[in-house]
């Protein structure tokens, strides 16, 4: 069984349309969707679900005021200004237990709290599908993505080989969830677009790929918008030893099929489809 | 010398749990007594982190060698740092039993 | 007065929507807060006159007073240490600089040190018409909240402060968006645009900001879009139609305004509406009061 995880740098590249035609055209395999601070795949792949389990995400304080003597020391050695006016912005809390630690009242609670959801589903084609849901607002953190791959770690035990591919969509960006989205992956796939700041973004996801010795491959999505940036992607791929697989050209009929919420693939005629198609076998190499 | 496994469950009949921080449980074995235990992996739940928790669990417990199926960036510094071998790659369709075996028949000296 | 431009999905146009309004005002202060991919630099070219290193506190264990009791392993909540037979690690990646350690050692063997977590760069654009501030994360770093803080401590109380923001509704973006005057939520006629702009509406809600929508990549045959906004009585201030050019021009670094300077006068037109919504806003509370 294979991990690939599907990662950009930058946002909206394309990243959950490419994940969504990879589940159609893939025979045995499982797919999580692992962008928890905005999770989308669900609406292409329609799921069922089987489980929805509450995630707990760090652990934040609250403070009891019938036993606080108002002495102010928790505000003192909070660094992340989260203690005003004796009451702890959730929001700001990183959970560090300081506060909880000094309080000479023991007026502070500090718990694991409800941060998301996680659901454990089959898609419309009875592919098992795991995503979740943080709430929003909630810290980003790599837990749930991790506790999705968990889940999808106990359904291959009992699943075993029959599942060649695990395919992964992840997150934007370069942070924690990120991080966790890669442990594990046995080949990174990077999707970008001919843009200055597609290029940018896709330089610093390279780096942090690099710093995990993950192999990586490249597409380039719309890569006819701009046929000096993609070529200056294609030079600079080469120059750090990344294979390009796939160059999709810009395709009205993507947008088309999304705002239907189908598949590309079911528009066969599709230029961006037939590369896709294409993308996936070099893949399978 | 101790060598630990990652495991779903407590029991040697149980299989190979594939992630070394989020692991359920380390699966201790003594090459010397012979003695085999479970120690809960407590940072299973925890927030972030869990791969040095994990690698602190183990390194209190004086294990030489650890079998999973992958370790973290974070995880694999430590272990690496307390002289502990790391031997990653095994599958979760592995039970302890097996893994033990696996180790014993294949380890150079 | 801070105006901040943030999106549920990636990829819908907030960079783009940023620079064009700062382009359009007689002057203003751009402030690009999506620390972990900054791309407003890319637009404004901006002349960078000075940048300084962000850090977080970092702790340093004396090993001599240490005596390897594990408390402060024990004691960390976010995992960052492992203590060894006769060393201790620290990593850095999950390290918040809380403090927790350095103040329970019993040993008093943890002081603190400054590490770098990322750089706040400060120049100006067109000699001066907008004030350019940006964060750019170290990769590796985790936490991009902290930076983004400290990014906003630099806006300029009396201008036009326009905040970039980082996509998604994690605690990055309630980071940027928190405190400011009014938001403007960016938006694509795609579903994914539609059911990450409903999670973002919760959090500038949950926020008590005021704010209304864009939409960029505008298609009138999705209707949902369109609905969701009328039904929720959000005012959508702009919907540009989806035009290939545009990407174009984009792809290449030029800004929106800059190509097509029609789109001055647009969104020249959008910020008086925002102060039109802001002054009836400071009239209904008054009228409450």
């Amino acid at each position: 069984m294979k991990q690939l995880v599907i990662l950009s740098g930058k946002g909206g590249t394309g990243k959950t349309t490419l994940s969504a035609a990879f589940s159609k055209l893939a025979a045995n395999h499982i797919i999580a969707d692992c962008d928890v601070d905005a999770a989308d795949l669900f609406i292409l792949l329609k799921p069922n679900v089987k489980k929805e389990l509450p995630f707990y995400g760090g652990k934040k304080a609250t403070i009891n005021n019938d036993a606080c003597s108002q002495c102010g020391l928790c505000a003192e050695v909070c660094r992340f200004e989260a203690i005003k006016d004796l009451s702890v912005d959730e929001v700001l809390c990183e959970g560090c237990g300081f506060c909880y630690r000094v309080c000479p009242d023991n007026a502070i609670d500090f718990e694991k709290v409800i941060s998301g959801n996680l659901y454990d589903s089959t898609t419309n084609d009875d592919i098992k599908f795991l995503h979740a849901k943080l709430f929003p607002g909630e810290g980003n953190s790599g837990k749930l993505v991790t506790e999705i791959k968990k889940k999808a770690s106990e359904f291959f035990l009992h699943n075993g080989e029959r599942n060649k591919w695990f395919i992964v969509d992840g997150p934007p960006g370069i942070g924690c969830p990120v991080n966790a989205s890669l442990t594990g992956a046995d080949i990174a796939l990077l999707i970008t677009e001919p843009t200055l700041s597609g290029l940018h973004d896709l330089k610093r996801i390279i780096l942090l790929i690099q710093s995990f010795h993950i192999p990586a491959v490249v597409v380039i999505n719309k890569y006819d918008l701009n046929a000096n940036i993609a070529k200056e992607i294609e030079e600079y791929i080469r120059s750090v030893h990344i294979p390009l697989i796939g160059k999709i050209p810009f395709d009205e009929k993507v947008v088309y099929a999304l705002q239907q919420e189908k598949s590309i693939l079911e528009y066969p005629e599709s230029k961006a489809a037939q590369e896709i198609i294409t993308v996936w076998n070099s893949l399978q190499l | 010398m101790k060598i630990a496994i990652t495991s779903t469950g407590q029991s040697t009949d149980s299989f190979v749990s594939e992630i070394f921080g989020r692991c359920s449980y380390f699966i201790v074995f003594d090459d010397q007594t012979k003695n085999t235990k479970a120690i809960v992996n407590s940072a299973e739940n925890m927030e972030h982190g869990a791969g040095p928790k994990a690698a602190q669990i183990i390194i209190n417990d004086d294990v030489k060698v650890v079998l999973t199926g992958a370790v973290g960036g974070n995880a694999e510094e430590v272990l690496k740092k307390a002289g502990i071998k790391i031997i990653t790659g095994l599958k979760s369709s592995m039970k302890i039993t097996e893994a033990v075996d696996y180790y014993f028949a294949n380890k150079q000296e | 007065m801070i105006i901040s431009i943030a999106s549920g999905k990636g990829g819908t146009g907030k960079t783009t929507i940023a620079v064009s309004l700062a382009l359009s005002l007689q002057h203003s202060v751009y402030v690009d807060c999506d620390v972990e991919e900054p791309n407003g630099h890319i637009l404004l070219k901006p002349n960078i006159s000075s940048q300084r290193y962000v850090t977080k506190k970092f702790p340093k264990i004396d090993l001599v007073k240490c005596t390897f009791c594990g408390k402060c392993s024990e004691f960390c909540e976010f995992n960052a240490i492992v203590v060894l037979k006769s060393d201790v690690m620290i990593i850095e990646s999950l390290c918040h600089g809380c403090g927790v350690c350095s103040y329970f050692c019993p040993e008093h063997a943890i002081e603190e040190i400054e590490k770098n977590t990322g750089v706040i760069r400060k120049g100006n654009v067109q000699s001066g018409a907008i004030d350019f501030i940006d964060g750019v994360l170290n990769i590796g770093e985790t936490h991009g909240a902290q930076l983004i803080r400290h990014v906003k401590k630099e806006i300029i109380p009396d201008q036009i402060n326009i905040i970039d923001a980082p996509p998604g509704t994690s605690c990055s973006m309630v980071a940027a968006v928190k405190d400011s005057d009014f938001c403007i939520l960016v938006t694509e006629s795609t579903p994914f645009g539609l059911n990450d702009l409903e999670l973002a509406v919760q959090v500038v809600r949950s926020l008590g900001i005021p704010f209304t929508v864009i939409i960029n990549k505008y298609d009138e045959t999705f209707m949902a879009l369109d609905m969701y906004c009328q039904t929720e009585n959000i005012p959508v201030l702009l919907k540009i139609p989806f035009d290939r050019t545009i990407a174009e021009y984009y792809s290449q670094g030029i800004p929106l305004i800059d190509a097509l300077p029609r789109f001055k006068e647009t969104f020249r037109h959008v910020f008086d509406n925002i102060q039109a919504i802001l002054q009836m806003h400071e009239l209904g509370v008054t009228k409450q009061r």
